[in-house]
């Protein structure tokens, strides 16, 4: 039970990254608070938006996928169920890919680091982790 | 359990009020958040540099307010008008598309207008570029920007008359929407010969691009 309140704690986390970096992308926040400017670069860039969306948007329903799905799995139905890890664990697999592909991107094609980027990956893979910890322990 | 549910309410708690706080660290509306938008288009397809016969031409879509278009404009610029533009090979054309994260993009971008106004845009945006920490503070960069103009040769009664009066608001905007039309989403954006431009930016890419166009 402990790994969905992990989940749960870090999705939040990461929901509010997203949602500070989604809020700047449409003009609701002032400066973005990045240090060196690596935010602005990557933020700036053409692969800051997938589909015609901010990227940083799918992280806030991502983030708020995994924080739902945590909250469910600690409700007295669900949490003998193996289902809510189950969900976790997929989705937090679908988080990772898509940041490694993004941290490559930073990497490789932009030449940039965008430190709430990094933060977000770092969250998502904790996560992860955390899920498959949960999975192994079969609850 | 109940002590967890206080931690994440907590933890939301502060993360609403961080993010209402970064929310108020807006600019002061009026004089620093530059022109109105206005949804209309005087036929200005934006400035330009280089022959009008040359062989290829590029479209930058750019915002003054974003870093990654200052390092272009500062470390590549020179060379591509070295080696493409003053030997007559690419014709570049400087089009706005002002991003909605920069506070002061609008601003200016209508800066540089008013500077084109007196047939100074490129040397306010040269330096509008070079000088690029206004962009850094958050702070509002009229001071600095009247010392741009003045730099740059502007008459500064005739550019501040010019920046009062919003005029080419509406040449910014439309140059945004072309940009948005044309599926525009990041800064830098370069189109060559029409075409979107998709490898790195440097001057030598554009070199090897331009060179092999100009020989077809």
């Amino acid at each position: 039970m402990r790994h969905r309140q992990v989940i749960a704690v870090l999705a939040l986390v990461g929901l509010f990254v997203s949602l500070y970096l989604w809020l700047w992308k449409i003009g609701l926040m002032g400066a973005l608070q990045c240090g060196a400017g690596g935010c602005e670069r990557v933020q700036t860039s053409e692969w800051a938006v997938v589909f015609g969306v901010p990227v940083a948007f799918y992280g806030v329903v991502g983030y708020a996928a995994l924080l739902g799905a945590s909250l469910v799995g600690l409700q007295p139905r669900w949490r003998e169920r193996r289902t809510p890890t189950l969900v976790l664990f997929g989705l937090a697999s679908v988080g990772v890919a898509f940041s490694a592909y993004l941290t490559w991107l930073e990497v490789a094609v932009i030449h940039a680091w965008c430190r709430w980027c990094v933060g977000s990956a770092v969250i998502i893979t904790a996560i992860w982790a955390a899920a498959l910890v949960g999975l192994r322990r079969r609850a | 359990m109940k002590r967890f549910y206080m931690i994440l309410v907590a933890l939301a708690a502060a993360g609403g009020a961080v993010l209402f706080l970064a929310s108020r660290d807006q600019p002061v509306p009026g004089a620093i958040e530059g022109p109105t938008p206005v949804v209309a288009s005087d036929g200005f397809i934006g400035y330009t540099i280089g022959s009008d016969s040359a062989p290829v031409e590029v479209v930058e879509y750019s915002d003054f307010e974003c870093p990654y278009c200052a390092r272009f404009a500062t470390l590549q610029m020179p060379a591509v008008r070295r080696q493409l533009i003053e030997t007559g090979v690419v014709r570049w054309r400087f089009r706005e598309f002002p991003l909605p994260g920069h506070p002061y993009a609008r601003y200016a971008a209508h800066a540089a207008h008013c500077a084109g106004e007196q047939g100074r845009f490129w040397e306010m945006h040269d330096a509008v570029f070079a000088d690029h920490s206004w962009a850094q503070t958050g702070k509002n960069p009229a001071r600095l920007f009247n010392a741009m103009a003045e730099r740059s040769g502007v008459d500064l009664a005739a550019y501040k008359s010019c920046m009062e009066s919003n005029r080419f608001a509406g040449r910014i905007e439309a140059s945004r929407q072309e940009g948005d039309a044309r599926g525009v989403s990041g800064t830098p954006t370069f189109f060559v010969n029409g075409v979107p431009y998709r490898g790195n930016p440097t001057s030598d890419a554009f070199k090897a691009l331009a060179d092999s166009l100009a020989r077809r």
